[in-house]
């Protein structure tokens, strides 16, 4: 019996052969990253546990990566990052993107993309439940608590239950006006919010090969959402282009063996999938767009880990290319370096930054979290009421996106897109 | 610890972190004292308000030591502020149906919360205020208000973590690590 391709990289981690589902494993970890918002937390472990002078089990594989609360007035907030600040400069710790300074990035789990921080074959554990973005690279990824992550700084170790993996297949490519977004809140609708608890999420087949990068990093974002341990994709040309324009480090590659033993397995014709949001308050209440034509918006929020990237705002702009919202539009790009290419993007010579202002956009905040999960009272974006609010964000439980009374619709940046244009959810084909 | 006796606060499916702790209030960090008591003191507040209060409004410690609950307790985010926040409050254990695989590991890492799963759907037979002993040996749980008693799943070797305080104090003890 052959191994799927998330079995081998622990495997491959731990020194052993082979890697069984339900074992339990140590496994080295080649990257740890953490941000503001649960890396003061996981230093005050650390120091507690390992020694006030004890030193990381290596200054070159922890990301420090600050992105939740850094545009904001609370004191706190700013402590954590002066905390962040201290101990890189007490550990040399190598990649650090420090706000306030030309190194500063922003959103974490773009910043571990395009900084080259994701690389085929490797392990990255992260204080994020997002973490498992990083598996769109053919690598092993997943969240951990303060505690564990305490463990790893100080040993470079962790472990790790060996999951199952539950495959699924998007056989043919998805139709125009339909996005990687769409895919997976396909995929959680079809399992449940929790239908893929402590197992790893393996998507295959020629609806993600015709991916890019970015999309594929949608995918396996949302693994958390239905309760996954890791998302994880093949590595292709493209995966491979992407890495070595942005490190020189040399990666392994591991493919699932065609005898490889699954969990399950789904099959979903590309051709099927529809223009979707995940209605209140779950991730798994799937409904097609075009079924929600009677829910009238307040506000739609482009933005976040999931639908921050540059690819996001490029759906975003062809669908608001000579057209005006009627409801708050919000832009958050998620790192500085998608800041900058809203500017130097162009849909028929005209800028997507030129593009949302025309359109009636809020203007475009800095690069960050902001209202994905609420935050402190000042927080870019957030609700404070009773806000219907579309978002091309992961996660619409009671009170994410700020206020226990708003409501908040999961959709891919077409659908948010359209829907500002018309103040209800709308099926974006038209506009595409 | 082996026994368990307290109120509980019972609670349905796929109560999410935010809903344990919202994320306004993640800007404490849990390793500094005072604002792991905060932490305790802001426990569940992201409960929609068809929920009565978990805490009295200025208390940090909840009058509640156990939560039961139906599926997916704890899915979403990763933040471990989450089982601190229950342990703050003074929360011993959390019984449910099933548990997003964070927040179970978080419990157990911290030491700060017993999770243990049920197969019977508890939330739907214990009411809010009823008074119930669990006994983490025998793998039980009495609904002393009923005087009714129902079978938990064993929690195996993650007792031994919980117990010990948490995943440091059990490897010192296991002689594990220094």
């Amino acid at each position: 019996m052959g191994q799927t391709i998330t079995e081998k990289i622990l495997a491959n981690h731990a020194g052993i052969d082979k890697a069984t589902p339900g074992e339990n494993i140590w496994v080295d970890v080649d990257v740890l990253m953490t941000h503001d918002v649960c890396g003061p937390g996981t230093i005050g472990i650390f120091e507690r546990e390992f020694g006030k002078d004890a030193k990381v089990f290596d200054n070159e594989k922890i990301v420090l990566v600050p992105d939740h609360y850094i545009f904001t007035k609370d004191e706190l907030c700013h402590r954590n990052i002066d905390t962040l600040r201290a101990f890189a400069k007490k550990q040399n710790i190598k990649y650090f993107y420090e706000p306030g300074t030309d190194t500063y990035t922003g959103v974490c789990h773009v910043t571990l993309a395009q900084e080259g921080h994701n690389r085929p074959g490797e392990v990255l554990l992260g204080t994020d439940s997002h973490t498992c973005t990083s598996g769109a690279f053919g690598e092993f990824s997943s969240g951990i608590g303060n505690t564990d992550a305490g463990f790893v700084m100080g040993t470079g170790k962790a472990l790790l239950k060996v999951p199952p993996t539950m495959r699924f297949v998007i056989d043919g490519e998805i139709g125009e006006g339909v996005m990687a977004k769409d895919v997976i809140l396909r995929i959680i609708g079809e399992i449940g919010f929790d239908g893929a608890t402590y197992r790893a999420m393996e998507f295959v087949g020629s609806g993600i090969d015709a991916l890019s990068m970015e999309e594929r990093m949608t995918i396996c974002n949302m693994a958390i959402e239905a309760g996954g341990k890791n998302g994880i994709m093949n590595v292709d040309e493209k995966t491979r282009e992407y890495v070595r324009a942005r490190t020189d480090k040399p990666f392994q590659e591991f493919q699932s063996d065609a005898d490889a033993e699954y969990y399950s397995e789904l099959v979903i014709k590309g051709s099927d999938i529809v223009p979707c949001v995940a209605k209140p308050h779950s991730p798994g209440n799937y409904a097609p767009a075009a079924d929600c034509s009677d829910v009238k918006l307040d506000r739609a929020y482009i933005g976040s880990c999931t639908g921050g990237k540059i690819t996001d705002f490029i759906a975003g702009a062809k669908v608001l290319e000579n057209n005006k919202v009627s409801i708050d539009t919000f832009i958050v790009p998620a790192t500085v370096e998608v800041e900058q290419q809203l500017v130097t993007e162009k849909i028929n010579g005209k800028s997507l930054r030129q593009i949302f202002e025309d359109a009636g956009c809020q203007p475009i905040a800095p690069p960050s979290c902001a209202a994905c999960l609420g935050g402190p009272i000042d927080t870019f974006g957030r609700t404070h009421g009773e806000e219907v609010v579309v978002s091309t964000t992961n996660r619409n439980f009671v009170g994410r996106m700020g206020s226990k009374d708003s409501q908040v619709y999961l959709a891919s940046p077409y659908t948010t897109a359209a829907s500002a244009i018309t103040g209800v959810i709308t099926d974006p084909r038209k506009y595409v | 610890m082996s026994i368990i006796k307290g109120k509980v606060y019972v609670l349905k499916d796929d109560i999410d972190t935010d809903q344990i702790i919202p994320a306004n209030f993640l800007n404490l960090v849990p390793t500094i004292p005072e604002e792991y008591d905060e932490l305790g003191s802001h426990a569940l507040a992201g409960l929609p308000d068809s929920y009565q209060p978990f805490m009295k409004p200025g208390e940090n410690k909840a009058e509640y030591a156990i939560l039961i609950a139906g599926r997916n307790f704890g899915c979403g985010s990763s933040r471990e502020h989450a089982p601190v926040a229950l342990g703050a409050a003074g929360v011993d254990a959390v019984i449910a149906e099933s548990f997003a695989r964070i927040f179970f590991r978080n419990c157990v890492a911290t030491g700060e919360v017993y999770p243990l799963e049920v197969r019977d759907r508890l939330c739907d037979v214990f009411s809010t205020g009823d008074e119930a002993e669990i006994n983490i040996e025998e793998n039980t749980v009495v609904n002393k208000t009923t005087n009714k008693t129902y079978k938990t799943l064993p929690l195996g070797a993650a007792k031994d973590v919980v117990d010990a305080g948490g995943i440091f104090e059990y490897a010192r003890r296991a002689g594990l690590c220094s």
